[in-house]
């Protein structure tokens, strides 16, 4: 299959495209990234997904599936430019793929979008609305996102579309929200609250993702791997010392002594669980998870060590 | 304890942790507590401790009294340490408890998640053992006076059990009333702590007394139905319900008089 990956110059993208390639596909890459190190055999495309030139790698290599992943998801960035490439470049993948006869796509959206409240359930099936919104403001551009791919299963239905809600990935990367919260030897947490993190190994990550495109399920899916952990868990293992501070503390102390940034907004979800059901996702794909808790927190704990 | 911990049907991982948070750890240090009170303290008795089911789905659905939810604690408590095989009773807790600090953090690594509907039809559609107790908030505010009346009953239990082909446990608590001998609740005062209330004893303190406390376990009752009967029709069944506990409360004093 001749596959188009926005957003390919990530940590992840190199091993999507890696194994999409040992497994005979073509890799068409977009990233107005470089790529560096890009495994043999990916074309890549230097631009922007929501430029002209974008659309012409639509329309002369007719691509059959696209998966993006070009969707800005750290809260660091200024929230008006990820929301016009969050949401312009959703657009744009969508609007090219209904115009030059794309059989595929493929949202890669984060199990966030349920948003962390005490109210909230364990499990979040795929038909529930997010919550939480009022309180992450931060998080609307992914929301609308997600939303905006899923109006696609009826105002594009020529195109079979799947969006995927993915709960944290950790490894040996380093990539993804969690792993960057926990990278430093000291992890804050909120006092009295202990939260389950959800996540999975970035290997079984480009698992669902291959199976998605090989198996194309059509619909909205959650994405899970192993059972979630509570976060002081996730810290210990990890070789890692749990801070907790008061929550009237932590705004003030968030960004200093060592301690990594985090806006008010995602402090809810420091607090309170997002933990999805993934079953419907492996009814359709078959897909069971091969990295379970422990060995990938081992994982991340070896590619980044800390010295005492 | 630990070898109780050790035979419950709860599906612990490799770090000890179930899927909804449940720690072997805290499990341990939680139940070392409450044995202490279970057998010392309130030195509980138990009653028909065998019409709970050795294995599968199950609601416990119980009288609630004595201002703290004692009540719930001493089941939970005669499940693991008088029940053969142990069973985790799992409650469900009221939302105040889950956003303050500590709250959720105690509540949840023991088993008891927020009370939601979704989380009651998840645990048993899992085969756990669920414990309800229907008058809610209003049934610990009740005083020392009340403690043997049964205030309304919600219905929301009954739809889910039987939405999930549940027997329902009848289940009498006796002496939480005692333990904790309401006069007043203060309610403007719980609202500042962030509580529904605050009970009022007559030393003061809301700390239970070390009161004997007896639960009777009734026959499983089942009804035939899948949940989606008009109100009047599960009004009925929790009306048979609320009448069997109130049964099993008249014979439980019955037998602590004489």
């Amino acid at each position: 299959m001749k596959i188009v990956i926005p957003g390919i110059s990530g940590k992840l993208g190199k091993m999507l495209a890696t194994e999409l390639l040992r497994r005979g596909h073509q890799v068409i890459g977009i990233d107005k990234r470089k790529f560096r190190d890009a495994p043999d055999g990916v074309e890549m495309h230097d631009v922007d997904i929501r430029k002209r030139a974008a659309e012409d790698v639509f329309r002369k290599r007719r691509p059959d599936a696209v998966i993006h992943l070009a969707t800005v998801t750290h809260l660091m960035e200024n929230s008006e430019d990820r929301y016009r490439i969050n949401l312009g470049g959703t657009r744009a993948v969508f609007e090219h793929a209904k115009t030059y006869g794309v059989e595929h796509v493929i949202f890669v959206g984060r199990h966030t979008y349920y948003g962390a409240a005490a109210d909230a359930p364990l499990y979040h099936r795929e038909d529930e609305p997010p919550m939480a919104l009022q309180h992450f403001p931060e998080l609307a551009d992914l929301v609308a996102a997600d939303l905006y791919a899923t109006t696609a299963l009826w105002q594009k239905p020529e195109v079979n579309t799947t969006v995927l809600r993915m709960a944290y990935t950790l490894g040996p990367t380093g990539h993804g929200t969690l792993a960057t919260f926990i990278r430093g030897p000291l992890v804050p947490t909120v006092m009295g609250f202990d939260p389950l993190f959800q996540f999975m190994h970035e290997e079984d990550v480009v698992r669902a993702l291959v199976l998605t495109v090989e198996k194309r399920p059509r619909g909205v899916f959650n994405v899970a791997g192993p059972s979630p952990l509570p976060l002081s868990f996730v810290v210990k293992q990890a070789g890692r010392r749990h801070i907790p501070v008061p929550e009237i503390l932590i705004a003030a102390a968030l960004g200093r002594f060592g301690l990594p940034k985090l806006t008010r907004g995602a402090l809810a979800h420091v607090k309170f669980p997002v933990v999805v059901d993934a079953s419907a996702f492996r009814a359709a794909t078959g897909f069971e998870h091969k990295i379970d808790e422990e060995t990938a927190i081992a994982a991340y704990r070896a590619a980044f060590p800390i010295t005492r | 304890m630990r070898e109780r911990i050790d035979r419950l049907e709860v599906p612990f991982g490799k770090s000890g942790v179930d899927p909804y948070g449940i720690s072997k750890e805290h499990l341990g240090f939680f139940m070392s507590i409450l044995k202490v009170l279970y057998r010392s303290y309130f030195s509980v008795e138990c009653q028909g401790i065998d019409y709970v089911p050795k294995r599968g789905r199950a609601m416990i659905v119980g009288n609630h009294s004595g201002g703290v939810a004692v009540d719930g604690a001493m089941v939970i408590a005669s499940m693991l340490l008088d029940k053969e095989p142990p069973r985790l009773a799992q409650g469900m807790v009221e939302k105040f408890i889950s956003t303050m600090p500590f709250g959720s953090l105690m509540s949840d690594r023991v088993g008891h998640l927020t009370g939601l509907p979704e989380h009651a039809i998840r645990l048993l559609e899992d085969d756990r053992l669920l414990m309800v107790f229907p008058e809610g908030a209003r049934g610990t505010a009740k005083l020392w006076k009340e403690r043997y009346s049964l205030v309304d009953f919600g219905t929301g239990f009954l739809r889910l059990a039987l939405r999930t082909g549940a027997p329902i446990i009848p289940t009498a608590v006796l002496g939480a009333g005692d333990a904790m001998p309401t006069i007043k609740n203060a309610y403007k005062l719980g609202k500042l702590l962030g509580v529904p209330y605050l009970p009022i004893t007559p030393y003061l303190l809301p700390i239970p007394l070390p009161m004997k406390i007896e639960i009777v376990y009734g026959e499983p009752m089942t009804f035939d139905g899948d949940g989606s009967e008009e109100d009047n029709v599960i009004e009925a069944w929790v009306g048979q319900v609320k009448s069997k506990i109130a049964r099993l409360i008249v014979e439980g004093r019955r037998r602590r008089r004489g």
